[in-house]
This record gives C-alpha cells, sequence and structure tokens, in this order.
C-alpha cells in the first residue's frame, strides 16, 4: 500500500530544542532524527521528562514563548519548517499536520455544540457551506464509529463519554484529511476497554486514510498494538529505532532491555518471577554526564562509557542504536547484574492455614444524590458499592480491578473508615470496623494504614521527608522518643532511600521516591494491613518495577497483608495472590491469580482481558470490544449489572432475557474462584483463552 | 490513570546535591523591580519610625504660638500647623502610630479570618454554613458604616480601632482561607493524615494552613496597605486617635480647614499615606510574582 521511496511525509534530521529558563538555557531534546512515510504509524515511546511531546511540539511550534529550535531540520513533505515565520509556516503547513492531545476534554469547547465546533473547522480551512460542511461532518463520526452521528452533533462535549470526547477529537483532526496526525498520548486518560476500542480505530485510520500517524506513548503495550516502526527516547536523545517486532523481541540498547524487562509479562507471578528494575533516575537535562546518557543507570556500562558519547548508529538494517556496545546487547551476550535484584529469597507462599485478617460481607456504600427537584422528590442513591463480599488472609495480597468508577477507591475508604458504610459487615481481625476512623482506636488505627496514588499530592509540601516519616511513629508509638530519628533512618534505608532523605522536602524528590517515602510513612506503624490505591500507576515503568519490589520486601519481611488496587492486569497478575474483578459497584469474579487469567471468566474478566495492551507483538489477544459506556451507579441496570454491555448474552436461551430481570447467582468453580453470572459454567469453560503467545519459546526473562 | 507529562518541563528542579538555603527565597524579591521599590518604600518608613526620637527636629506636641500655618522654612522644613506644630515631626511621629497599628490589627484580622476560614472549609455542612452566612452577612455592610457603627459605640481609641479593622476584614480573610482549605483538604497528605486518626485541628493547623501560607501572606500585605487608608479614614472622620496624638488622618482632617491658605499642609500626610499604601501594594504585588515563578 505504501507508494515505494517517495518523499516522507515528515523527516526529522538532529533536532535539539532548549528552553529558556531563569537557571540558563536548558536542552529539552538533542539529535533526534526520524522519519515517517506516507501510510505508517511511527510511535516514539519513553518516560515522562524524556522530551517525546517537545518534539511534537516542536514539529507544530507549539514551543511557547520560551523555547526554541536551536539545531536541526524538520522536513515536512520535503520542505524545511525550521526558522521560518509564523505566517510563512502556516502556508507551508497550512492544514495538513493536525494534533489530538491527551486530554479530549481540554481539546473541546465546552460551551460550544460538538456540530459546529466541527463544521467549523470545514466552514474556516475551506470555506464550505454549512450544510455541507455538517454533512460530511456526520459522515466523519461514522468513520470514527461513533454511535449515532446526527445526534451527537446536537451535543455538548460533557454529554457524551470520555472515549466518545476522543473520537470526536480525532474526527475533526481528520475533517482536513491531513498528511500527518500527530497523537500526544491519546489514550492514556481512557480506560482500558476504551483505550482499545480507541486504538482498534488508530489502526483501522491508518490504513483507511493513508495519513501518516506519529504517535506519542509511554506505554510499551500501547505502541505494540499501533505501530509500525518505534523510536525509544531517554533524556531528551533518541537512543534507538526500529520496526516494532525488533525493538520487542531483540533490543540492542541496554535502555530499552531494561524498559522490556521492568514491566510485568502477563502471565508472570511474583512468586516465579522477578521484575527488574531500572536504577537511579533520569539525569537532568542541566548535568548530563559526560559519556553515554545513560551510563549511570547501565548494568553493562564499561570505561568507554563513561568517557565517549556514543553516536547513532546502524546495528543491521533498519535497526539504530545509541550504544557502544549495541551488537552485544543484541546477542544477548550482556547479562544484568545480579545485586540489584531484590531479596526475595525469604518468600513462602502461606498456604489455607493462615487465619482471615480481613472480612467484609454484603457491603454498601451509598452516596447522596442531590435531587434534581427543588422540593421533595424521592431521595436518590449513587450505589458506589453494592453488595460486596470478600476476605484477605494473612500475609496474602488481593488484587481489585475494574474501570474507573467500578467503586474499587470507594471500597477501599470504606474499610479504612473515610467513608460510611450503608450496610453490611466488616470486620477486621475479629474486631467491627464499620466506623468511622474518627471514632476507632488507636490499635486500630496503627493496624489499617494507606498507600495513595498521586506521587504529587502524597506527601506534604511544608514538612521535610524525615518529619512525615518520624509522625506515624510518634503517633502510634511504635519505637521509644529517643529512637525515632534512627527508625525513620532504617526505614528509609529499606526504602533504598539513605539518610541523605531524611531533610528534603516532597518538592526534591521524583515521583518514584515521593510514592516510596509514602509507603515508608504507611509502613512506619508496623500495620496488619496495608491498602494500596494505585499506588504505581501514575509512575514510569521504570520505577514502577523498583516500587513493586519493595512492597514485595516489605509484605515478605514483615508479613504485611495488603490489598492493591489497579488498574493495570499485569501488574495485579503479578502482585497479588486473589484477584476480585469489580463492575459497576460490586464483584463479578473472585478468585486466586491464575484462574482469573485462564477460562472460565465472567464475560467482563474475558473484555478486560482482551483490552489490555501487551508490550510484545508475538501474543494474540482475541479481539472483544465492549459496547457503550459504564451506566451510571445512580440508576445501575436491573438483574445483571452488566448485562447492557454484555458479549455472551447470546450463549443463554432467547438472547439472554433473564439476564435484564434477574440477578445472578453465584457459581462456584472451585472453593476460592466464584463467577457472577447466568451463563453456566460448562459454557464459560469452552471459551478459549483471550491471550495466547504464538511462540513456544519464551525463556530468557523471568 | 497514569499522569503523564502533559507539557515539557520548562522549569526543572535545582541540579541535584545543591540544597537551596532557608534565606534564598527571601532574596527573590530582588529579582522584581517593583518588588524592590514598595520594599525600599516599607523600610524607608520603619526606620523612620524607629528612629522618630533621633531624627525628629521638635517634639510633636509642641505648639509655637508665633508660627502657626507657616509654609516651609529653613527652620520648619514642611512647614507648622494651626496650632503651630512642626509638620514634619508630627508626619515623623505620625507614622509609629500607623505602623504599629495597621500590622497589629491586620494581624488580628487574618488570624480570626483563617481560623473561621478553616473552620468552614475543612468540616463544610452546617458549620460551613452557619460559619459563612454570618460573615456574609458582616461583608453585606458598607466597611464605612461598619466602622462608624463600631467606633461610636465603643469610643475613639487605639484598641478600638484594632478591633474595628479586625471585624471589618477578617470575613474577607476567611473567605480566602476557605476556599484554599477546600482545595488543599482534596490532596492524600489529607487522606493520610485522616487515616492516622489524626485530630481535626491537627489537621487544619499543622497540614492544611502550612500550604496556604504563601496566598495569606501577600494577602496580609494588601490588607496592611487597606488598614493604612482606613486607619487615615477614620483618623480623619475623627474617630481615629483622640488628639493631640499624631496621627496622619488627623493631620489631614485639621489642615483641611486650612485648605485655602496652607494648602500643604493637606499634602504632606496625603503623600505618607499613599506612598505607604503603594509600597505595599507594590511589595504584594513583587511577591506574587515571584513566588508564583518560584514554584
Amino acid at each position: 500500500m505504501r507508494q515505494a521511496r517517495d518523499i516522507p511525509v515528515l523527516r526529522v534530521e538532529n533536532l535539539a530544542i532548549s528552553y529558556e529558563t531563569r537557571y540558563g538555557d536548558v536542552q529539552a531534546v538533542r539529535d533526534v532524527s526520524f522519519e515517517i512515510q506516507r501510510g505508517d504509524a511511527y510511535s516514539i515511546v519513553g518516560e515522562s521528562g524524556c522530551g517525546k511531546s517537545t518534539v511534537a511540539f516542536g514539529i507544530v511550534n507549539f514551543l511557547g514563548r520560551n523555547g526554541k529550535i536551536v539545531d536541526g531540520r524538520i522536513l515536512f513533505q520535503g520542505r524545511d519548517l525550521v526558522g521560518r515565520s509564523q505566517e510563512e509556516l502556516r502556508k507551508l503547513r497550512g492544514d495538513r499536520i493536525a494534533m489530538v492531545y491527551q486530554d479530549p476534554m481540554q481539546a473541546l469547547n465546552p460551551t460550544l455544540r460538538l456540530g459546529d465546533q466541527l463544521s467549523e473547522v470545514l466552514i474556516v480551512h475551506r470555506g464550505m457551506a454549512r450544510s455541507e460542511a455538517e454533512d460530511r461532518c456526520v459522515h466523519m463520526l461514522e468513520q470514527v464509529h461513533m454511535p449515532d452521528p446526527a445526534n451527537v452533533m446536537q451535543r455538548y462535549p460533557h454529554q457524551i463519554s470520555g472515549g466518545q470526547q476522543q473520537r470526536v477529537v480525532i474526527a475533526m483532526a481528520l475533517l482536513n484529511d491531513p498528511a500527518l496526525l500527530i497523537m500526544d498520548e491519546p489514550t492514556t486518560a481512557l480506560d482500558v476497554t476504551v483505550e482499545a476500542a480507541v486504538l482498534d480505530l488508530v489502526a483501522e485510520l491508518q490504513t483507511k486514510f493513508d495519513t501518516a500517524i506519529m504517535y506519542i506513548s509511554h506505554n510499551l503495550g500501547v505502541v505494540a498494538r499501533v505501530s509500525d516502526r518505534v523510536g525509544v527516547m531517554y533524556a531528551g536523545t533518541m537512543v534507538e529505532r526500529a520496526s516494532v517486532s525488533d525493538i520487542y523481541l531483540h533490543p540492542s540498547h541496554p535502555y530499552t532491555l531494561g524498559l522490556m524487562h521492568c514491566v510485568p509479562k502477563l502471565g508472570m507471578d511474583k512468586s516465579s518471577s522477578y521484575l527488574y528494575p531500572i536504577r537511579g533516575r533520569v539525569p537532568s537535562p542541566k548535568n548530563l554526564p559526560p559519556g553515554c546518557i545513560f551510563e549511570p543507570r547501565c548494568d553493562f556500562a564499561r570505561k568507554i562509557c563513561q568517557e565517549e558519547r556514543p553516536s547513532i548508529r546502524e546495528v543491521e538494517p533498519g535497526h539504530w542504536s545509541r550504544c557502544h556496545f549495541a551488537e552485544q546487547v543484541l546477542a544477548g551476550e550482556l547479562q544484568p547484574l545480579a545485586h540489584l535484584l531484590p531479596n526475595l529469597e525469604a518468600r513462602e507462599r502461606s498456604g489455607e492455614a493462615s487465619k482471615l485478617v480481613l472480612n467484609v460481607e454484603g457491603a454498601r456504600t451509598y452516596y447522596d444524590a442531590p435531587s434534581t427537584k427543588l422540593i421533595g422528590g424521592e431521595k436518590q442513591f449513587v450505589k458506589a458499592v453494592d453488595d460486596v463480599s470478600f476476605s484477605i488472609r494473612k500475609g496474602q495480597t488481593l488484587g481489585i480491578v475494574g474501570e474507573s468508577g467500578c467503586g474499587k477507591s470507594t471500597l477501599v475508604k470504606t474499610i479504612i473508615g473515610l467513608e460510611k458504610p450503608t450496610a453490611g459487615t466488616f470486620e477486621f481481625m475479629g474486631v467491627d470496623i464499620s466506623t468511622p476512623v474518627s471514632s476507632r482506636d488507636l490499635d486500630l488505627i496503627k493496624n489499617l494504614q494507606m498507600v495513595f496514588q498521586n506521587p504529587d499530592s502524597t506527601l506534604n509540601p511544608s514538612y521535610s521527608v524525615g518529619a512525615q516519616i518520624a509522625r506515624p511513629l510518634r503517633r502510634f508509638k511504635t519505637v521509644p522518643r529517643n529512637d525515632v530519628r534512627d527508625e525513620v533512618v532504617r526505614l528509609l534505608n529499606m526504602m533504598r532511600l539513605g539518610e541523605n532523605y531524611y531533610d528534603r522536602l516532597p518538592r526534591q524528590l521524583s515521583g518514584g521516591e515521593k510514592q516510596r517515602v509514602g509507603i515508608a510513612r504507611a509502613i512506619a506503624g508496623r500495620p496488619e494491613l496495608v491498602m494500596c490505591d494505585e499506588p504505581v500507576s501514575a509512575l514510569d515503568v521504570s520505577v514502577q518495577a523498583a516500587v513493586l519490589n519493595l512492597l514485595l520486601e516489605v509484605q515478605n519481611e514483615m508479613g504485611t497483608t495488603m490489598a492493591f488496587i489497579a488498574h493495570d492486569l499485569s501488574v495485579v497478575r503479578f502482585f497479588c495472590d486473589t484477584i476480585a474483578v469489580m463492575y459497576l459497584g460490586q464483584i463479578v469474579e473472585i478468585g486466586p491469580a491464575e484462574a482469573i487469567y485462564a477460562p472460565p471468566y465472567h464475560p467482563y474478566t474475558e473484555a478486560l482481558l482482551s483490552a489490555v495492551p501487551i508490550p510484545d507483538p508475538r501474543v494474540e489477544q482475541k479481539h472483544i470490544r465492549l459496547m457503550g459506556g459504564v451506566p451510571s451507579a445512580l440508576h445501575p441496570p436491573s438483574g445483571c449489572r452488566f448485562h447492557t454491555r454484555c458479549p455472551r448474552r447470546s450463549l443463554l436461551p432467547d438472547g439472554g432475557a433473564i439476564c435484564e430481570t434477574t440477578v445472578p447467582p453465584w457459581q462456584q468453580v472451585t472453593e476460592e474462584h466464584r463467577i457472577f453470572c447466568h451463563i453456566p459454567l460448562e459454557e464459560l469453560y469452552k471459551l478459549e483463552a483471550v491471550i495466547t503467545i504464538d511462540v513456544e519459546e519464551e525463556s530468557h526473562v523471568g | 490513570m497514569s499522569v503523564a507529562e502533559t507539557t515539557p518541563s520548562k522549569t526543572s528542579e535545582a541540579p541535584a546535591g545543591t540544597q537551596r538555603k532557608w534565606w534564598e527565597p527571601l532574596t527573590l524579591i530582588f529579582r522584581s523591580g517593583v518588588g524592590t521599590v514598595g520594599l525600599v518604600i516599607i523600610v524607608f518608613w520603619v526606620l523612620v519610625a524607629i528612629l522618630a526620637p533621633l531624627i525628629a527636629p521638635y517634639s510633636p506636641l509642641a505648639q509655637d504660638s508665633t508660627a502657626i500655618n507657616q509654609p516651609p522654612s529653613a527652620q520648619y522644613l514642611l512647614g507648622t500647623d494651626n496650632m503651630g506644630r512642626d509638620m514634619l515631626s508630627r508626619l515623623i511621629y505620625g507614622s509609629r502610630t500607623i505602623l504599629l497599628l495597621a500590622p497589629i490589627s491586620v494581624f488580628c484580622s487574618v488570624a480570626v479570618g483563617t481560623f473561621l476560614g478553616l473552620l468552614g472549609g475543612y468540616f463544610g455542612g452546617l458549620i460551613d454554613e452557619v460559619v459563612m452566612r454570618i460573615l456574609d452577612a458582616i461583608m453585606a455592610f458598607p466597611t464605612i458604616l461598619l466602622y462608624l457603627i463600631i467606633i461610636a459605640a465603643l469610643g475613639p481609641s487605639a484598641l478600638n480601632v484594632v478591633l474595628a479593622i479586625t471585624f471589618v476584614g477578617a470575613p474577607g480573610v476567611a473567605r480566602l482561607v476557605r476556599s484554599l482549605t477546600l482545595d488543599i483538604r482534596t490532596r492524600d497528605y489529607i487522606r493520610a493524615a485522616e487515616t492516622r486518626g489524626e485530630n481535626p485541628f491537627y489537621i487544619m493547623f499543622f497540614e492544611i494552613l502550612p500550604n496556604a501560607r504563601g496566598p495569606i501572606i501577600i494577602d496580609s500585605m494588601l490588607r496592611v496597605g487597606y488598614a493604612i487608608f482606613s486607619i487615615g479614614t477614620l483618623g480623619f472622620l475623627g474617630l481615629g486617635l483622640p488628639p493631640p496624638t499624631p496621627d496622619w488622618g488627623g493631620m489631614i482632617s485639621e489642615a483641611r480647614k486650612y485648605i485655602w491658605t496652607s494648602p500643604l499642609g493637606v499634602l504632606w500626610p496625603a503623600l505618607a499615606i499613599s506612598s505607604l499604601v503603594v509600597a505595599l501594594n507594590l511589595f504584594a504585588d513583587g511577591l506574587r510574582e515571584e513566588s508564583t515563578r518560584y514554584q
């Protein structure tokens, strides 16, 4: 399909971009080169702060007042964009480059109807008549698989779901038939099932519109799914570029290799394998190491790496790498150093003998919803958690997964006492905990602690790291008053932070470091049960691995029981013993981790699994996409709550009429594995596994 | 969902290892031109107030019956008032009263307002409703009318001026602090404090307040300016400090009667008041500019 060897749509050569700051010029991007052909999808992958968005902003000239391109060329359809005035740029580029951003809500004007916003593009750029423009918009919305497009044209942005908003933004970008479509993390803010559908759309657009796509993402799995070629960026420069399969199966740069090893593969679990973190942190662009920029964190670093900065070179046809030892890395001759691995030898998978730590039965948490009528009107509730039962045994980890709005956070907040339960029994080591945290006694509070999601708000910006870890120690009198400082230092060391972090303020720490301090603070009182609310989801992958390893060490050393909320199914699979899948306030399936990932599945679990982006191009996933959005928790569907989106209802007689009327029964698969569905187990057993790897050798990791 | 970068980081963190000194933020004000000008004028008046006995040529109360309503001369640099008192000396001593009363009254209104704002913002619900509605009712009165009512009821004195300014200023501070609190209380570190079972007052004063201090300090700077205005106004209306205390507002009020014969008598105290108020505003602007850039 690709027209062979004509001028690339975009060709970036030795691009360097710097920002003026108070501390002098900072080079955000250095020596980046790549090209995108027509109909190609090119991905740029890298961790936050590596300059991938800056490259995109450089191409569309959105660098802001303090940013400028200091070197290199950007050739768009053969013509250089660098150094031209705004007016010339506008002419050259015209409407041929379109960009899609991360947050669709910010790209759409909330006060205008979608139809007006869409047709405006055509009316302004093409001088089309309104009626003609609207017809084209409706057609374009159909192309992006928007249900009921004529109706959507009349709506405002807040009246459609996030996934639909992103579709509208993509449709808007495509209206002008751009030669280059830049997508900057377009699915990062979306749920997995929605993300999967948007990614399908991106892949389809590529073939349908013959547009070159530049796709920016931090997620290796997403990149594997949408693109043909990949450029890996690190600290402002491109360290490796190659085809997707080369990058994933035969990386030639240690950083890429590290990225592959630090994400848990779906199917890995903590008893059989390790995560290999990348040590240290990304260097600041102001003081880069003199040699290879990755040298301080590289497991293979030699003397030459400290002295000489490697330039990017072709290791094999079409495979470029910026490493002195690319050939050896490629051949797998270099192995990571063992001393960086966590000390997990003491692990023992405790059997059934251990006692119940937490037992929750029939938990319900409702929020009052403001009545729509001024006076009177029926009282309404948002049923955030509705009839949830589960238990956790000592030393075990329960994973709770589900899309946003499924009630997993509310459930955890109810247990910890920040929300008031509406009904149900909550027992923690035999004590009733259906009380708010303010009326619990100190010993109970001490034993139930929490790790929070957002590293930027988990620590109080006004206090030093040491003071924040010391506070629970003083409050719970874990250690005598005089030993508090020593204990804080011990915890810091345990978190691999060291004593010199004691007096630092949170703003001097990186995201991963903040999260480790958050963990240290939570475990300072030596709690029995730690609730982790998406503790790694805001972190970069290389940091994620280190934090997960730390949590594992904590659990090993202190025998802590954990509840672990996440939306990343591979992380949960790796980290948890038992997994509960939640949908719309209810648990739909609960069981041992390995059982959840193999048939029989609940239809919702099956759909989730088929949506996870997997960073391995060899993996075959079944293609199951859910229709529509999650219904409102104010008026949940009757019968089985999943019936409105269930792709497996057809397995039941007369199309699953029973699902709409009757609450499904709990079906016991094994003693510990239950599924909340009408479909008989025999039928569910017949479903094939969602994820299969089509190559038998999968040895060298783990 | 993961929070990926949305904009390129323009101000990256300080190089690792170089710890910022505590006084470094204080030097930031000199990066801003207007801030520096404001600070210089404020420091000038503060020095004048402290050194008043040393630099004032006469006692502020000494009368010279031979020189009434004199224009500036070598003997009386800024002239004299209707009682033959030296304007310069009265101006110098007047700075003492105003620089004492204004910060004290602002401190009181900020203390009261902060407490009420934290209370309403953190607890919410009925407490918030009651506290804020009462404060709204106070804010609904024209301020000058409130001053008049309070001073008329309590009588003019330094203490009552402080009380009046506190009463009138507190609702505004409370509104500001409440809105800051509403934002800060949603942060995870507040959740963390709650899961530690901390006392609500600990959370309000030790977890929330330190993070609201920036805007509160800047607001206070502006408020000192308003307070100087208010004290001037009260003095002018005869509700400030009882005579013969040197008081800039009172001086304007007295000199006003002779404005046709000696117009400069009004000019000096008016200049003094406005220079100080402008200086405080410039300083607050500079502070805000630099502190937001600093973050």
